[in-house]
């Protein structure tokens, strides 16, 4: 059961959220985001659990129309990421993401790690190199690339493409990491790297990730939430949903009877 | 002729000649298509050959350095294009001083910061649509605005402001397209660090679309050095025999705008005049002209697609 000692780093409270073309993508959502922990999103395609994952973020507000309803609460400064009056920048101050494609920038390998940083008006050529490397150190690809930091970014593989975004992330030191579906373009070697970095990412940070991936939830999270259909069925701890599911729904998927 | 159901259902192997018949049948096709396709491309390609080979046939003896750095002439064979192509160049400067930065920076607005309605929509349409305006019609606009509205007189300033606003479309759509072909998942990697959107702007979608913008620039460039109806609506000469005054000037600051008031004349107007004499001496002139142009024509179009293609080459999606 959810072990009440943890402390709570976010929690979004009955939120609703609405595309601009009226569609209700999620219905009342309620779930904690503990500190220091994984919290995995899974369910059928179109479930809503990335338009979730993209609102702790505030990542629909580039797009014109979009309606929140509810609160995404941080802890321990009780802000509501979606109140109007929170700027959506501050909050990606916060709160930083990695995509379900790798997306470097067409720029060198150290300057898209050090762009949180330059975007952050850091001037320092000193602080930003010992950032870079620390994010790269960070995301297991210093090795591979601290003698080619300025090859361009596209030369790298798709799974060290991928671990760049997650340095890209890292190093503007956020409190929560989200993940949208991070293994999904990669091969079993890179998604077993990925995974491995991720456990290791929790001690540093909060991490929210959508996944496809139900073997890859049971890996690597602590708290699983089931959605279906732009709501919350089921969330608990990790071993609990996937051996005693509470709900009939949550079980069936879990089995693969559906989905 | 269709194969019975009955035939279909049977195996391949069964029927192996009827389907054999059946894909020569359907590859025929190929061959006739690609046979229409050559000829259509053959018809405009080799049209236009013919047309560049016949100039640079006629234009033949004019082909010397002497042409380039002779005045206009009454006499046709010590006649040059010195003032012309001067004239031509320096239209050309202000041309691309104007249009760029208003162009790029009117497809930058209306891609990134224009809200998205019904009147962005009206916009949108109506830029495309001044791309396909007469270029008389920029001369007459020209001759009001420039010419007797601002008093700028029949100068260098005047011919480059117009053939500025005649390609200012080009460079905005052009502007368009290539910031649209960035990725989405580019845009969101970078407002996902906590970029602002001007951020995103001179970061990112500014740097990844120069290839585009600047393919589009030098498109719209190789219009206007040909464009000969407007700038002669706002008055160019026809006869110079001199060159405006230096850009540059051997005192500080080294660099003087007198030119800008100057007249002027053109290429095309020169080709234009001398086309119009009765003596074929001068026509040979013109052929020479109209070679010269097609090949600065071509020269900017091949820099544009050398720029593109270098520029690209470092951007993958």
């Amino acid at each position: 059961m959810v072990n009440t000692s943890t402390p709570l780093k976010a929690e979004s409270k009955d939120l609703n959220f609405y595309y601009a073309n009226g569609h209700q993508a999620l219905k009342s959502v309620s779930m904690p985001l503990y500190e220091n922990k994984i919290t995995a999103l899974i369910g059928p395609s179109g479930c809503g659990k990335s338009t979730f994952l993209r609102c702790f973020n505030r990542m629909h507000d580039l797009y014109p129309g979009n309606k929140y309803e509810g609160q995404i609460v941080m802890h321990p400064d009780n802000t509501n990421v979606l109140a109007a009056g929170v700027d959506p920048i501050e909050v990606r101050m916060r709160i930083s993401m990695v995509f379900q494609k790798p997306n470097p920038f067409p720029k060198t390998i150290f300057e898209n790690v050090a762009y949180g940083l330059r975007v952050r008006d850091e001037k320092n050529k000193r602080v930003v190199a010992d950032k870079v490397e620390e994010a790269l150190k960070g995301a297991a690809l210093w090795n591979e690339v601290k003698d080619r930091l300025n090859d361009l970014a596209f030369n790298l593989s798709g799974g060290q493409q991928q671990r760049l975004c997650i340095a890209r992330a890292l190093a503007t030191d956020p409190e929560i990491m989200l993940f949208d579906e991070p293994t999904s373009a990669l091969d079993p070697i890179a998604t077993a790297n990925i995974e491995e970095l991720m456990s290791e990412l929790k001690n540093k940070l909060t991490i929210l990730v959508v996944t496809h991936n139900m073997q890859q939830a049971a890996r690597v999270s602590d708290f699983t939430a089931y959605m279906y259909l732009g709501e919350m069925i089921e969330y608990g701890d990790t071993d609990v949903i996937f051996t005693r599911p509470t709900r009939k729904e949550t079980e069936d998927y879990i089995t693969g009877k559906f989905g | 002729m269709a194969l019975p159901i009955s035939q279909t259902k049977a195996s391949v192997l069964e029927n192996l000649d009827a389907v054999r018949a059946m894909i020569r049948r359907h590859k025929r096709n190929d061959i006739v298509f690609a046979t229409i396709g050559l000829l259509a491309l053959m018809l405009g390609l080799l049209t236009l050959l013919t047309l560049f080979v016949n100039l640079v046939m006629d234009g033949y003896p004019r082909f010397n350095l002497q042409f380039l750095s002779d005045f206009p002439s009454r006499r046709a064979g010590s006649a040059g294009l010195l003032s012309a192509w001067v004239g031509s160049a320096l239209i050309m400067i202000v041309t691309f001083l104007t249009a760029v930065p208003v162009g790029v920076a009117a497809g930058l607005y209306l891609e990134e910061y224009a809200p998205k309605n019904w009147f962005s929509d009206l916009i949108e349409i109506n830029v495309s649509n001044l791309a396909g305006v007469p270029s008389i019609i920029y001369g007459l606009l020209a001759l009001g605005l420039f010419v007797y509205g601002l008093d700028l007189g029949q100068s260098i300033l005047t011919a480059g402001l117009t053939l500025g606003l005649l390609i200012l479309p080009i460079v905005i759509v052009s502007t368009r397209e290539a910031i649209r072909s960035i990725p989405v998942a580019i845009r969101e990697a970078a407002y996902a660090v906590g970029a602002t959107k001007w951020q995103v702007v001179s970061d990112h979608v500014v740097k990844y679309s120069q290839g585009g913008i600047l393919t589009g620039v030098i498109i719209g460039m190789s219009r206007a050095i040909g464009e000969t109806a407007p700038i002669i609506t706002i008055g160019a000469l026809t006869f110079i025999a001199f060159l405006p005054p230096s850009p540059i000037s051997d005192v500080a600051p080294y660099l003087n705008f007198e030119w800008l008031s100057s007249s002027f004349t053109v290429l095309p107007i020169q080709m234009f005049n001398w086309l119009s004499r009765p003596d074929h001496a001068f026509h040979i002139n013109a052929a020479a002209t109209g070679a010269i142009i097609i090949v600065v024509t071509l020269l900017m179009n091949g820099t544009a697609i050398y720029l593109r293609y270098k520029i690209r080459k470092n951007i993958k999606w």
